[in-house]
């Protein structure tokens, strides 16, 4: 049990039962195994980036002044950048710390006697949520401050301002991704009593938006293809269309966010017309700009975290808790 | 009746068209050691859960210490400690470390925490087990440790359900001299279901017998016998082990009709040397006389009481047959 500094003040339960979740969290081996890969791919990530790091400069390039942001997005090719590992061990992560959490408490016979305890039943939920979260946070923040330092202390140039906060932003948006999943994972294990269906069910959701999803949105995509003859509006209303459903998918609504973060040349993330792109300058976006372009796509993982949670809270909130 | 502490009034619970508890009215005194008797699915438990506030009754009303456990669940959590069936801890953690934990919840900081769990676990005899982990308790030990869970946020009232379940005789008598040792010490309610009659009606002072929903009768075990079986008829059995041999004579056929025409005797049988006899009211005095005056001998004259194994097998298992039917 982690201890706290304040001896005399009673301590608020919701607290207790967070530091409990977090320890049980990061003493469990699974996070631990999570843990070691993440580390690992992320060296290595790194390492491919710093090699193949010097041929990416070139002259003239609008992104050279955010020499720095390459770090996270850099490949050479036989290794994937810090930022796709994230896309797809996040999800795997979410999953992993947040599959068991109610069904296990059910399971060990733990949750009555949580429930019997002066608290209102929501804090055990809410908790649940909280202390993944906080690991989740820690880890990603750390990860990323870790690779910064690196970064700095081998390619020895230091980030600007907007680089740093970008990187922030980044790192904030990595958070909500997998809090996503997390919830989710966290809505299935309300439902399903054992804990090895909801990390099933979760991964088949994951598996179903990683591999499948692009196939089916694929399919209809050539079904409703317009004809060579179709107007301008018409294309763009279908492409319009094809991007909409691709965007169910969170991870791609990471992906845009995270690209236009992280890309600042990327001036729009939907389809763009001509006159749009004509006179504008080669330069990056500002800070403030990228933001306002990932705004609907932050917006829409933030809902669908609230949703999944919102979901869970009320499935366990009516719950009949029985002994086992 | 002393000051009451559980008042229940009207209680009732419905799953769809199943009624779980049937407007049950029970009121439990401070300091009383109550047992919660009935088979399998009376709905002992659910009455427990709508005590604590963890199920919302249909209809009816439940007051533990003066707060009303569907509008105030926290403040009835507070007084009152529940053991449930089947608790279960956080397998990783010493016994000593979940008790800190439950103490935390209950307000407690982290020094005062530690000292109450290590006073409570020297009250249940667990002080040797204090740093094992406590998946590695035995059945016994878990019910201990239950007991300490329960113990340390000093409850006014303490609720087990089915804490007897699956130990052997002498822990059942250890868990339950325990439980009434303590609730003597400090004068804490006790309120315990069970469906093991025998146990209970050692430890308890009152028992209410719950069967489908509906408490049928409450009160320590001998009047509620008296009770529950006042109309029932009178079963006396007479006879000796030399009444299979003499069968055939004529003192047996006279004493066959004597005893068939005592007024009362509403059925008489015969087997392997004794009479059975189902009579309205008690007539052992006169079936002594009977037989003594016709000299022949006897040496086995018992009327049937009616205890807890009659109470038993007509509730309780003819409870479970009724349902399987």
């Amino acid at each position: 049990m982690t201890q706290t500094k304040h001896k005399r003040t009673k301590p608020n339960p919701f607290n207790v039962i967070v530091q409990k979740e977090i320890s049980d969290q990061v003493r469990s081996w699974r996070f631990i195994i999570m843990l070691a890969i993440i580390v690992l791919t992320c060296a290595g990530s790194m390492y491919t980036t710093l090699i193949s790091i010097a041929d990416s400069v070139k002259p003239n390039d609008p992104e050279g002044s955010f020499f720095f942001l390459k770090l996270f997005t850099l490949s050479d090719g036989t290794m994937p950048s810090f930022l796709v590992f994230i896309t797809f061990l996040g999800p795997v992560l979410g999953i992993c710390m947040g599959f068991d959490a109610i069904n296990s408490e059910i399971n060990r016979g733990t949750l009555s006697f949580m429930l019997s305890q002066p608290i209102p039943r929501d804090y055990l939920i809410n908790a649940k949520f909280t202390g993944a979260f906080i690991v989740i946070s820690v880890l990603f923040f750390s990860l990323g401050f870790l690779m910064m330092g690196l970064g700095l202390v081998i390619i020895g140039i230091p980030p600007t301002v907007e680089e740093f906060f970008r990187v922030i932003f980044f790192l904030l948006l990595a958070c909500v991704y997998v809090a996503f999943w997390l919830n989710l994972s966290i809505l299935l294990s309300v439902q399903c009593r054992q804990a090895a269906t909801s990390a099933l069910a979760a991964i088949a959701v994951w598996l179903f938006f990683s591999v499948f999803y692009n196939m089916l949105v694929n399919l209809i995509a050539k079904g409703m293809a317009p004809s060579e003859m179709a107007s301008s509006h018409q294309i763009i209303n279908y492409q319009r269309f094809i991007l909409d459903l691709l965007r169910v998918d969170p991870a791609h609504l990471f992906n845009e966010a995270t690209t236009a973060l992280l890309i600042p040349s990327v001036r729009s993330i939907g389809p763009l017309t001509m006159e749009q792109v004509y006179g504008s300058l080669p330069s990056p976006l500002p800070l403030g700009q990228s933001l306002m372009v990932v705004w609907p796509q932050l917006t829409g993982l933030i809902a669908a975290t609230v949703i999944c949670f919102a979901l869970s809270y009320v499935l366990f909130m009516k719950r009949e808790i029985r002994s086992r | 009746m002393k000051e009451p502490i559980i008042e229940i009034v009207g209680l009732t619970k419905k799953y769809g068209n199943f009624t779980a508890v049937d407007h049950l009215n029970l009121t439990i005194g401070k300091g009383e050691v109550f047992g919660l008797l009935g088979p399998n699915g009376a709905g002992k438990s659910t009455t427990i859960l709508m005590l604590l506030g963890l199920s919302e009754p249909t209809e009816g009303n439940v007051t533990v210490c003066g707060y009303n456990s569907e509008s105030q669940p926290i403040e009835v959590k507070k007084v009152a400690g529940y053991l449930p069936e089947n608790v279960g801890f956080y397998e990783d953690r010493s016994g000593l470390d979940n008790l800190i934990y439950t103490a935390k919840l209950n307000g407690l900081n982290n020094r005062e925490a530690e000292d109450k769990a290590l006073d409570v676990l020297g009250r249940v005899g667990m002080t040797g087990e204090a740093q094992k982990l406590t998946g590695k308790y035995s059945r016994g030990m878990r019910q201990r440790l239950g007991l300490a869970n329960v113990l340390i946020k000093n409850p006014q009232v303490i609720i087990l359900d089915e804490p007897t379940l699956g130990l052997d005789p002498s822990g059942i008598q250890e868990l339950l001299d325990l439980i009434v040792q303590l609730s003597r010490e400090d004068r804490i309610t006790v309120l315990f279901s069970s469906h093991h009659l025998h146990q209970v009606q050692r430890v308890c002072d009152r028992v209410g017998l719950f069967v489908k929903g509906k408490l049928l009768d409450e009160g320590d075990i001998q009047s509620l016998s008296k009770r529950l079986f006042a109309d029932k008829p009178v079963i006396v059995t007479a006879g000796s082990d030399a009444f299979e041999e003499k069968k055939e004579t004529e003192a047996f056929f006279k004493i066959e009709n004597q005893l068939r025409k005592i007024n009362g005797v509403n059925n008489m049988q015969f087997k392997e040397g004794k009479f059975i006899l189902t009579c309205s009211h008690d007539i052992t005095a006169e079936i002594a006389s009977l037989f003594i005056a016709s000299g022949l001998p006897l040496n086995h004259l018992v009327r049937k009481e009616y205890g807890l194994d009659d109470i038993y097998n007509l509730y309780f298992e003819g409870g479970e047959k009724n349902d399987s039917n």
